[in-house]
């Protein structure tokens, strides 16, 4: 019988929300193919984990090299756990861990890897897998060879787990990677504001062009009571600190009102901010993807519709 | 230090995706083809490290068609050198493919870090600095900022979700793929590019890359939305009258 692979985040203890919906999906697959679920995590809180998890076997990696994340010893040792398993399919979500293991374990083993997935399914005997590529505005579709293909998978794209299972943990030491040490963990930046509390996000993109535009979302952040934020472009150009970054790998915001103004909405970025209350986006492209999850759009320039807000938001 | 900057060109996002939406094939010679953004920013942080420690900085492309603009651009930017991989290669080529090719040619030329952009926004079949880590089995980190040498060892910091960071070090040979430099790319204007041209060579070198899984790609579509906005027409003066209706009526603002 083959095997699907789930790569597992363990934070504190605790199974990630998206490894949960890499196993919902894994699950899935398995009943239509005869497969089994073969859940990996590292650490030594992992087997306690992993013992509550729906998978029907889970392979516990433990050792000091694997204690804390350090990309070269899981990569070593998830190359092992591969080795022994030979899984005809391996799921790791798309994060730093996934971009750090993914297109390397399959490169060295020699096999396909599929990245930026966020649909899979069985036709016939064959694994499709849907990938989302060009900043989101086109899709593909891949046919993945059966001798074994990774997947890395979007987060979000299914739902998770809330099947608690019993599967059988078996522990395997971590293999020692001495070429790579951890110095230091650094906690996120304290801002000035915490972006994650406000009620109404003013937040810019790469469309706000000159860092002297700020002036114009400070004024209006100021007019309408809220707080100035940013998408990845703006915080890479050095115009606005870490703190106020919205996305993937910044804060993920859940405000009343979220203003995008020139901002694409990159997947990464929607990931951070879909879900606030109300969205209003203005892009010069009306077919940019921030229009997709925004309530209301417009594509009037930024830097004329910025003062005109103010301006009546102050007159009131 | 040596270092190796990997660079490809993707389509240009500001203009529309050439898809033939029968076959579901890209048409990937009715595009315009850009330098990759992430890639900048590795290129940025190797001249940042020349600048610091006078590393030696070398830019590589595997040769699509249209890579010699992109490397002498590099050049009058302050790279050494600039290589192109000559062979069976064309825009469609994929990432697999390339990764092979600059596999080969790392093991002839030994560099000591290699720097790359994490992604890029055509990399469906895996990024190649981490590809390229997996087939010479070197150490490999992703989204990472700030890199510094310090000794023979290599500092850097790697982000996950949440703003969380971690700075790591790691022996070379290593390959990292750089999220963002820590300034903003630099400029070299066209006439610099241009003296650059006639005053600098690109080194061709051969690279037939074996024959490497490739990944079966069925079709590419557009996605359905789930939704779209409700579009707002007029002048800037009509959309923010209509906005701050929309804002009192949620009660968002006074009035």
């Amino acid at each position: 019988m083959g095997s699907i692979l789930v790569v597992t985040e363990i934070l504190g203890g605790n199974i990630s929300d998206t490894s949960r919906e890499l196993l919902s999906k894994a699950r899935e697959l398995s009943q239509t193919l005869g497969a089994e679920v073969v859940a990996v995590g590292f650490g030594s809180e992992s087997a306690q984990a992993l013992a509550r998890i729906d998978a029907d076997r889970a392979i516990a990696v433990t050792g000091q090299a694997v204690e804390q994340y350090l990309p070269l010893a899981y990569e070593r040792s998830l190359l092992q756990v591969m080795e022994q398993e030979s899984p005809q399919l391996t799921m790791i979500a798309n994060t730093t861990m996934g971009l750090d293991l993914g297109a390397g374990v399959a490169a060295t083993r020699g096999i396909s890897l599929a990245a930026y997935c966020n649909g899979l399914a069985v036709e016939g005997d064959e694994i499709i897998a849907q990938s989302q590529v060009f900043a989101g505005k086109l899709l593909a579709e891949a046919v993945l060879p059966s001798e074994g293909a990774v997947v890395t998978i979007l987060p979000g794209s299914f739902p998770a787990s809330e099947v608690e299972g019993h599967p059988t943990v078996t522990t395997v030491d971590a293999v020692s990677a001495p070429g790579m040490s951890l110095i230091q963990v650094l906690e996120p930046e304290k801002g000035d504001v915490d972006i994650t509390r406000a009620d109404i996000l003013v937040s810019v993109g790469r469309g706000i062009q000159d860092p002297e535009n700020l002036t114009l979302a400070d004024e209006l952040a100021d007019a309408i009571g809220g707080v100035v934020s940013c998408s990845r472009p703006v915080v890479d150009a050095g115009w606005l600190p870490k703190a106020r970054q919205v996305g993937k790998s910044g804060q993920t915001v859940k405000p009343k009102l979220y203003l995008a103004l020139g901002i694409s909405g990159a997947p990464e970025h929607l990931q951070g901010m879909k879900d606030a209350d109300l969205i209003i986006a203005a892009n010069t492209d009306e077919s940019a993807s921030i229009m997709d999850v925004a309530h209301y759009g417009t594509t009037v320039d930024i830097l004329d519709l910025m003062p005109a807000l103010t301006e009546r938001l102050r007159g009131e | 230090m040596r270092i190796l900057v990997l660079s490809k060109s993707v389509p240009d996002l500001v203009e529309e995706l050439a898809l033939d939406e029968d076959s579901g094939e890209l048409l990937h010679d009715d595009m315009t083809y850009v330098p990759s953004e992430w890639d900048d920013h590795a290129l940025e942080e190797a001249l940042l490290l020349k600048d610091e420690v006078g590393a030696e900085v070398t830019v590589l492309a595997v040769d699509t068609g249209d890579v010699d603009n992109m490397l002498f651009t590099a050049l009058a930017k302050g790279a050494d050198h600039a290589v192109k991989l000559t062979g069976d290669f064309d825009l469609a080529t994929s990432n697999r493919k390339r990764a092979q090719a600059i596999a080969n040619y790392l093991r002839d030329n030994p560099f000591d870090l290699v720097l790359s952009g994490v992604q890029a926004i055509d990399d469906i079949d895996g990024q190649i600095p981490a590809m390229v880590a997996g087939l010479l089995e070197w150490p490999h980190a992703s989204v990472v900022t700030e890199v510094s040498i310090q000794g023979d060892q290599i500092h850097f910091r790697q982000e996950y979700g949440g703003g969380l960071q971690a700075e790591l070090a790691a022996q070379t040979p290593l390959v990292l793929g750089i999220q963002a430099a820590r300034k903003p790319p630099r400029y070299a204007s066209v006439a610099k590019v241009r003296q650059m041209m006639k005053s600098s060579t690109v080194d061709e070198v051969d690279a037939s890359a074996d024959a490497v899984p490739e990944l079966e790609i069925r079709r590419f579509f557009k996605p359905v939305a789930a939704g779209h906005a409700e579009m707002i027409e007029g002048e800037p003066d009509e959309v923010a009258d209509r906005i701050i209706t929309i804002l009192k009526e949620r009660k968002l603002v006074r009035g």
